[in-house]
């Protein structure tokens, strides 16, 4: 075996190795390195967890309850399966809306309300003019924005 | 050397190298022109507004070309760093010491255009999540290589340190791509993937891929003159250098004695 192929032997396995451990510790801590849970997730806790974290999923549609009065709002995060209900107060994105993403930061009380102190808007892998938007409704095949999820 | 029986390692002679990157960049850098100036025409005036974002998604164009050109120069620099341990190719050590600040400037790019893209679009211009922190962290291995590099006074054991680092981190790469499969993140998914194809319209798509070129043209011209320059300071001793002048002198023909002084 000649030297530089001796070397490239270990370097390569050194790497393997690496490879390997990296994956093992990524997958160990594979729960604590999601940006947020999904309802479901948060359903099949044994107890809610005290501490703020982040819930993420879809804008149920026609669950957005606006206050006339003030900047508070309410509105349903679902995963199509299971929903929980979020109350915010302060202004919302651009891309808020309605079977959209979104990602709400707080704390969730005994009753299973979640309390937001901050919402971000998700956005899914999808581009697309806006005529080929419109040509999608008209056909009546609205673009399914659960997908990525 | 064995060069006769191995001709690709011709321009691993210090000297052979020089010349061919000083007729090749003047060709890459018009190429990277008429590419990004085809790509910004195309991104500002041909591709349609989204049907979500409205305008604002049009910094994709320069966010995805950079985010995808630091992982690749990371890459590149990688497997440069491999032949250099392996090896001892000096050129490969040159090489990836010249990726170095413009993987970083790349990196720092992508973070920046999208904090810009995040702020209207998420609400916020910076979270925690796997994919912008891996991001981040990829940044911190090309400005670590750097720092690593220039710390120790050796050249040698320097290089081979840098190396070794740049190989380590090469392990964030699929980490980084991956991310948005692996976790949920607020980052959205791959909207181009090896598998799925492309969502997005077609003028978008070439949008994106007219930047890419212009990225990948502008990394390599000033890569390759940032390794001429590190050649003509590490080469100083040797004769050739002083055949360089600012014209475009030939090389020197095999065989035949390297003039010495300027060419005019």
């Amino acid at each position: 075996m000649k030297k530089r192929h001796k070397r490239l032997t270990i370097i390569l396995g050194a790497l393997a190795g690496l490879a390997i451990a990296t994956a093992l510790v990524l997958n160990a801590m594979r729960d604590s390195m999601v940006f947020f849970v999904t309802p479901s997730e948060v359903m099949a806790m044994s107890e809610m967890p005290e501490r703020s974290f982040r819930i993420g999923g879809l804008v149920e549609q026609g669950s957005v309850e606006r206050d006339q009065n003030s900047a508070d709002v309410v509105f349903h995060v679902t995963d199509t399966d299971k929903s929980v209900v979020v109350t915010y107060s302060g202004i919302l994105p651009d891309l808020f809306r309605e079977g959209q993403g979104v990602v709400a930061e707080g704390r969730i009380d005994s009753n299973g309300t979640f309390h937001a102190n901050k919402v971000m808007a998700r956005h899914d892998e999808e581009y697309m003019p806006a005529e080929a938007q419109e040509a999608i409704e008209r056909a009546g095949h609205p673009p399914d924005a659960g997908e990525g999820y | 050397m064995n060069r006769r029986r191995i001709p690709w390692l011709y321009f691993t002679v210090p000297r052979n190298f020089y010349w061919l990157v000083q007729r090749l960049v003047p060709l890459i850098w018009a190429v990277a022109a008429v590419l990004a100036v085809a790509g910004l025409y195309v991104g500002f005036f041909v591709a349609p507004p989204d049907y979500q974002q409205g305008n604002s998604y049009r910094i994709m164009f320069i966010h995805v070309p950079t985010a995808w050109m630091g992982m690749f120069l990371y890459a590149l620099m990688a497997v440069y760093a491999v032949i250099f341990l392996a090896w001892r190719i000096k050129m490969a050590d040159v090489m990836a010491r010249s990726l170095a600040p413009t993987g970083a400037l790349m990196t720092a790019l992508s973070l920046w255009t999208g904090a810009l893209w995040g702020a209207p679009t998420w609400g916020t211009y910076w979270v925690w999540d796997a994919r912008l922190t891996s991001t981040l962290l990829l940044l911190f291995l090309f400005l670590g290589y750097m720092a690593l590099y220039a710390a120790i006074d050796d050249r040698e054991k320097g290089a081979r340190a840098a190396a070794l680092l740049a190989l380590i981190g090469v392990i964030n790469v699929p980490v980084i791509y991956f991310s948005v499969e692996w976790w949920h993140t607020l980052h959205q998914g791959m909207s181009i993937s090896p598998s799925g194809g492309a969502s997005m319209a077609p003028s978008m798509l070439a949008a994106l891929l007219l930047g890419t070129g212009a990225c990948w043209a502008y990394c390599a011209a000033v890569t390759l003159r940032r390794a001429q320059t590190e050649l003509l300071e590490r080469e100083d001793s040797t004769g050739w250098t002083r055949t360089v002048s600012t014209d475009d002198a030939p090389p020197a023909p095999r065989g035949v004695a390297v003039p010495t002084g300027r060419r005019n």
